[in-house]
């Protein structure tokens, strides 16, 4: 009846499921390859450029290269790492947190996850091509606006597919966070992560389509003639810049949001804890949220909108360090006098703290606008943004993956390998960014290909790139970890951690309907509260009955391809007209599969109850 | 249960759009996207401000634009949206046919605007050689407008299937949700085009 109960295991079956599912664990599993493929890229740019920058005067790539290098790092790492691989956490956890069989739109969640692989996808093809996108991840014009070659317009196409799927991923999970909740699941009962991740996508909806607009306007001045950043026609460069940090704010607490519910969510579970002062918790993320944004000039202080409009800027910035301390404090007391468990997620939690801590402090250095005129475009905003960015997204991905793959997996990852890829990548960030706030301080320019001898900044760079080296040696044996546990480790059972929320009553890993019975919810922290009462399992809302299902399709992955193509057809009809065929195509495949779905009904299906008492606890 | 009877109940609910979780999930949902729309127009209504000074030759606002035709146009679009009111107004009456109607008097305001707004963009290309690449105000005009236009164009089609898909059916729980969020986004370009007339035409020609 359906891809779910397909039966033969043959490796095109699979991958045929995959490619029609909208199941959200599978969906979970997509983003998690995707974006960690992604990650493995961005990893290796980012060491060709350490080991360019590891001596003065180096050779080693050359300078066009090298600015392919690194708008294509933080590009590739920002949309096609850490967002997607956020995405899958809480593709893999929301819906388990809350209660729910599964997201409130299953079709757009593949969708969103298809435009997103195909549009990073188009980004990464600009390789193979003469050449990627070179003036940078923020794309200021007129720079980019005058980019020669079709680098820049890959950014713009890629960006624009890829930027679709994310923001109708955030309109997914605000409405299953709004409407999919089981009965007893207040707001104020949500775990901190499904919190996050409201807030998140809130950022997302309002944010993105600044982009989307910011891009929109760059691909009709590179490709169709219009004069928006174009000075001498009247254009505005600096137009670019307020969309782009419109967006861009918003985005870096995107990142960062997410991870600071998992480890909410960490930090309580393994300190046998309820979360210190949830309330204040889940205030201070929606004044984080709100105030995000406030403040997207402080990327701009330098460009010169006047001592007033800095200076508003200037304030509102480091109001946000206030509800971030909030959050600090907060994980600190949750932990005080709670009985501590060094698992593995916990030590990437502990080494969040200061690290974090430290990337805090430095923007609120940067926040003073006065200040920022001597740090701006240096590498001491460089080491800013990797204290914040790898210290926490990164840090807390690694957590979150280690806290929840037995959820994703249904096997606990190995804790000694745990422990053992932890310091190697701990050690090599701090010895990689903490020398780059001083390289920043002696006029060290970010963005440069290299630097001369007798400046005095070789030792600092030549130890920068060794903690480089020392992260990827963590991320190997995280790799290996994920590899030996496949093969080597047991099965995990429900609940490994002890753990408090909806998730650890579902069997690792959930069945596809996830509750056989949807759960009945008393309170912060369901789990525990029957687990105090000395019930095994969590009270159901309602008699066993029927599970209605939704369907699988091909058509998501369709209508991505269709724009892959189209994208194409854009970048290139300004060589030559026959392109426009390409576009034709490409938007007539969107469009038609668009129809098909509008027209052909989806009904979903039903698992009938017989059918669920036989499985005995539902296993697939 | 099997569907049918799930989506066609003996008597159908007062707010049949809102009857399933499907429904409520669409109609959370859309507000959701009408919300990131409004940041999308934002956006464009700021660069065009931010460029509508910067003409080239006598290609300026207060040439170019003729309130009569604005006004025709902005009538038109008021009009449709009052119509496809009416026909979510017999939709919660269960009439389906009358709904049908009202659709299809809005789809015809709709392409009435459409036109007035093709042959205003001909008769500036036209008469007055004024274009998306002729200075950054023809940019920020062209596309400020053209993105509303297309919504409009978008906004046709949408209705326009919708009525054929479900002519010979009728209502039910399945379609209603989809015809409730289509009139959604039709008041929404409605909106748009009031403040595109008051931002960019009114504007234009006193400011
Ligand atoms: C206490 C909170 C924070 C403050 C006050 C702050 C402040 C700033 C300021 C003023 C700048 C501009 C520096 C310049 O270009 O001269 C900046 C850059 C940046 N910040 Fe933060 N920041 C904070 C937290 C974060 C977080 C949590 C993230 C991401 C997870 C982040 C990511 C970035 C990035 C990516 C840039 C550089 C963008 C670029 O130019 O390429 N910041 N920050
Ligand atoms: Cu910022």
């Amino acid at each position: 009846m359906s891809n779910a109960i397909v039966q033969q295991r043959g490796i095109g079956a699979m991958i045929w499921d995959y490619i029609t599912t909208v199941d959200h664990k599978k969906i979970a599993h997509l983003y998690l390859v995707a974006g960690g493929l992604f990650f493995l890229i961005g990893g290796l740019e980012a060491l060709i450029i350490r080991i360019q920058l590891m001596q003065p005067d180096s050779n080693f790539i050359s300078a066009g290269l090298y600015n392919e290098m690194i708008t294509m790092h933080g590009t590739t790492m920002i949309f096609l790492a850490a967002m997607p691989l956020i995405f899958a956490l809480m593709n893999a956890v929301v819906p388990l947190q809350i209660g729910a069989r599964d997201v409130a739109f299953p079709f757009l969640n593949s969708l969103g996850f298809w435009l997103f692989l195909f549009g990073g996808l188009l980004l990464n093809v600009s390789w193979f091509t003469g050449g990627a996108p070179d003036a940078g991840w923020t794309n200021y014009a007129p720079l980019s606006s005058t980019s020669p070659g079709h680098g820049v317009d890959y950014y713009v196409m890629g960006l624009q597919i890829a930027g679709a799927g994310t923001l109708i991923g955030g309109i997914n999970f605000l409405v299953t966070i709004i409407n999919m909740r089981a009965p007893g699941m207040t707001y104020m009962r949500m775990p901190l992560f499904t919190w996050t991740t409201f807030i998140t996508s809130v950022l997302i909806l309002f944010a993105f389509p600044a982009l989307t607009v910011g891009l929109f306007l760059m691909m009709f001045d590179r490709m169709f003639g219009s004069a928006f950043f174009d000075v001498t026609a009247g254009g505005n460069a600096i137009i670019w810049e307020h969309l782009f940090w419109i967006f861009g704010h918003p985005e870096v607490y995107i990142l960062i949001l997410p991870v600071f519910g998992a480890f909410s969510d960490i930090f309580s579970t393994f300190s046998k804890k309820r979360l210190f002062g949830y309330s204040a918790m889940v205030f201070a993320t929606v004044l984080i949220g709100f105030l995000g944004f406030m403040v997207w000039a402080h990327h701009m202080f330098t460009v010169g909108l006047g001592p007033i409009a800095n200076s508003i800027f200037a304030v509102s910035t480091m109001a946000i360090a206030v509800p971030t301390g909030i959050k600090i404090f907060n994980w600190l007391f949750t932990m005080w006098g709670g009985s501590i468990k060094l698992s593995v997620a916990m030590l990437w939690a502990l080494g969040f703290i200061p690290t974090f801590t430290i990337g805090g402090m430095t923007g609120v250095m940067l926040g003073s606008a006065a200040a920022d005129y001597q740090y701006h475009d240096t590498y001491f905003v460089v080491a800013h943004f990797h204290y914040v960015i790898v210290g926490g997204t990164v840090f807390g991905l690694f957590a979150a993956m280690h806290y929840w793959w037995p959820k994703m997996f249904g096997k606990v990852l190995n804790e000694k390998l745990g422990h053992l890829g932890f310091w190697p990548f701990f050690i090599g960030f701090h010895l990689t960014f903490f020398i780059q706030h001083f390289l920043g301080l002696m006029g060290m320019p970010r963005r440069y290909w290299t630097y001369f001898e007798g400046q005095g900044l070789a030792t600092g760079n030549l130890i920068s790139t060794i903690g480089a080296f020392l992260m990827a040696i963590g991320t190997l044996v995280f790799l290996y970890n994920v590899v030996y546990t496949a093969i080597k480790e047991p099965k995990a059972s429900a609940d490994p951690w002890d753990g408090r929320t909806l998730e650890w009553s579902l069997p690792s890993a959930p069945p596809f309907y996830n509750f056989k019975q949807t759960p009945l919810v008393r309170g912060l922290d369901p789990l525990w509260i029957e687990k105090m009462e000395g019930r095994k399992g969590i009270t159901p809302a309602e008699p066993l009955g029927d599970i209605h299902m939704p369907n699988g399709s091909i058509l998501p992955f369709l209508m991505s391809m269709g724009l892959f193509i189209a994208g194409f057809g854009f970048i290139y009809q300004v060589d030559n007209k026959l392109w426009f065929i390409a576009v034709a195509v490409g938007m007539g495949l969107f469009f038609a599969s668009m129809f098909t779905r509008s027209f052909k009904d989806d009904l979903g299906y039903h698992i009938h109850k017989e059918d669920l008492i036989e499985k005995g606890d539902g296993k697939e | 249960m099997s569907h049918d009877d799930v989506l066609n109940p003996k008597h159908m609910p007062h707010d049949p759009e809102k009857a399933t979780l499907e429904g409520k999930n669409k109609f959370v949902g859309f507000w959701m996207f009408l919300g990131g729309e409004t940041v999308l127009f934002a956006s464009l209504f700021g660069t065009y401000l931010a460029l509508s000074g910067s003409t080239s030759g006598d290609n300026t606002p207060e040439n170019l634009f003729g309130l009569e035709l604005v006004f025709i146009m902005t009538m038109l679009l008021l009009t449709s949206s009052l119509t496809s009111v009416y026909a979510m107004y017999h939709m919660k009456n269960h009439d389906f046919k009358k709904m049908q109607l009202w659709l299809g008097v809005t789809v015809l305001l709709g392409l009435g605007f459409l036109g007035c707004e093709i042959y205003e963009f001909y008769h500036y290309i036209h008469e007055y050689g004024f274009t998306f690449r002729s200075s950054a105000f023809g940019s920020g005009f062209y596309t400020l407008v053209g993105f509303h236009g297309g919504h409009v164009l978008f906004g046709l089609f949408w209705i326009t299937s919708l009525m054929i898909r479900n002519q010979k059916r009728g209502l039910n729980l399945y379609n209603a949700p989809k015809f409730y969020i289509s009139s959604l986004y039709w008041h929404f370009i409605d909106v748009v085009w009031v403040f595109i007339f008051t931002v960019v035409y009114l504007l234009g020609k006193v400011g």
